[in-house]
């Protein structure tokens, strides 16, 4: 196994990402932005908590970064891991604060939930953030979902999601007023809507699943 | 679908786990990382930490606590106590908490509660407030307390959590000042009343004694997590069990192989 790069560009829980990551057997991990390091990772994990938006900016004003991880993600074909905001700037655009546009690696579009309470004697919606202990549905087989049943509780906490043109990426979604995305994949590429790194033993089979994982 | 979110809370005092019936008379309840340790192996869905000190070292303290618990245990961290700045918040989400719960510091400032929002996300930010019925006639019939509980902040309990919710909170702790630590039951009147005014999930807390206690905090709208601290800390009452039981209810809950295998040695 060679060096798993945890991308450290100014937003996220890196710290828990990092423990998780060892804790799933990572032998080697580095932690931090510099283009020349990143270009000798082996796979890479891009975490992301709070506004999309200035997980954006702050991605874009690391000189070099967004090219390397380009280069190698998409070209080159290594393994990427997005987290919650680092799984929602890998679509076109979003919402939050206005039109953004992201990184448009995958198709699809980053809207604020809106869950629908089928309980008519409660409110209208369910709360907002989606925060807590979701139903993983699988919907179709992915490497990194080796080993974990169907149906087995994860981690949520989110506000937005994605939504729209992506379905055809689409290997997991949760309910919580409606379908909600959480997993989706392309060629070397996973997002998670929510916290492997928070999500006790099914989030350290999964990340133990990507580490492993060789597309 | 959404699981219901059980919740011990440790106080922490000089890198000690305390609590204290009505927030006074505190006895020393063990060390905080051995705590949340068995607390994740009991099936917890979430652990929030409460320093109690006021002084700076004890906030030194807590930061290594923190991080000694995030390298260890892989559940969502809420820490509150003492958070006065965005830097206070920044450390606390460096040192591995994915919350932090800000109480009398957004009282006196609430323009905290909306910079460190934009700062770091509402997933983050959870107004903690401690609300009780007192002479003060607000229109609510609650008042909100802050300093633990021991100093009236005139505010209306019911406007404040909406000007939290305005200003970017990701989260209420709603720790009712009346049922703390009387094992009574959770105060449903404020609950009720808290998860009408806003849309943001709630976590019921002060009171809990009894199992059903934590099915009726929960079977109110918006309230997904249930908080208790002395309960669990001294043995009355056994995560597994309480979430068996909920689930007898008609709850959806997390169960772990590792809980369900401690509860077939306490059963």
């Amino acid at each position: 196994m060679g060096e798993t790069a945890l991308v450290d560009y100014g937003s996220g829980n890196i710290r828990s990402v990092a423990s998780a990551l060892v804790a799933a057997g990572a032998s080697s991990v580095y932690i931090g932005a510099d283009p020349a390091r990143l270009r000798k990772a082996d796979r890479f994990v891009l975490p992301g908590v709070g506004a999309m938006g200035s997980c954006l900016s702050k991605l874009q004003t690391k000189r070099g970064l967004l090219e390397v991880l380009e280069d190698c993600v998409l070209r080159k074909g290594r393994p990427f891991l997005g987290i919650c905001v680092g799984m929602q700037v890998m679509v076109e655009y979003g919402f939050e604060h206005g039109r953004r546009q992201a990184l448009g690696w995958l198709q699809g579009s980053v809207k604020r939930l809106q869950p629908k309470n089928s309980d008519n004697e409660g409110q209208s919606n369910l709360p907002v953030p989606h925060m807590g202990w979701n139903n993983l549905q699988q919907l179709r087989p992915h490497a990194l979902l080796a080993g974990i049943g169907d149906s087995e509780a994860v981690y949520f906490v989110h506000s937005f999601a994605i939504s729209g043109n992506a379905p055809s990426c689409a290997i997991a979604q949760a309910q919580y007023g409606g379908d909600v995305l959480a997993m989706l994949a392309k060629d070397s590429m996973v997002g998670v809507q929510f916290h492997p790194e928070k999500s006790q033993s099914v989030g350290r089979r999964m990340l133990a699943n990507f580490l492993a994982w060789c597309p | 679908m959404l699981m219901p979110r059980i919740i011990p809370c440790l106080d922490v005092k000089q890198g000690r786990t305390v609590k204290g019936v009505n927030f006074k008379n505190l006895i020393d309840a063990g060390d905080p990382v051995e705590l949340a340790r068995s607390y994740d192996e009991q099936g917890a869905d979430e652990i929030v930490f409460l320093d109690i000190s006021a002084t700076l070292e004890a906030r030194e303290a807590m930061l290594s606590i923190v991080q000694a618990v995030a390298e260890q245990v892989f559940i969502p961290l809420t820490v509150g106590g003492g958070v006065r700045t965005e830097a206070d918040v920044q450390n606390l989400l460096s040192a591995g908490a994915d919350k932090v719960s800000i109480n009398s510091s957004a009282l006196a400032n609430p323009q905290l509660i909306s910079d460190a929002a934009m700062s770091f996300g509402s997933q983050c930010i959870t107004i903690a407030i401690d609300a009780g019925r007192d002479s003060d006639n607000h229109a609510s019939g609650f008042s909100v307390y802050s300093h633990g509980g021991s100093k009236h902040s005139g505010r209306d309990a019911l406007e404040w959590v909406k000007e939290a919710e305005e200003r970017g909170a990701g989260e209420i702790l709603a720790t009712s000042m009346d049922c703390d630590g009387k094992k009574t039951g959770f105060d449903l009147a404020l609950l009720t009343m808290i998860a009408k005014a806003v849309s943001i999930p709630i976590i019921a807390s002060g009171g809990a004694g009894e199992m059903e206690h934590f099915s009726q905090a929960l079977k109110i709208p918006n309230v997904t997590g249930v908080l208790a601290a002395s309960l669990f800390h001294y043995g009355e009452l056994a995560i597994p069990q309480l979430k068996a039981y909920l689930q007898e209810q008609g709850m959806p809950m997390r169960i772990t192989e590792e809980a369900t295998r401690q509860n077939s040695v306490v059963k």
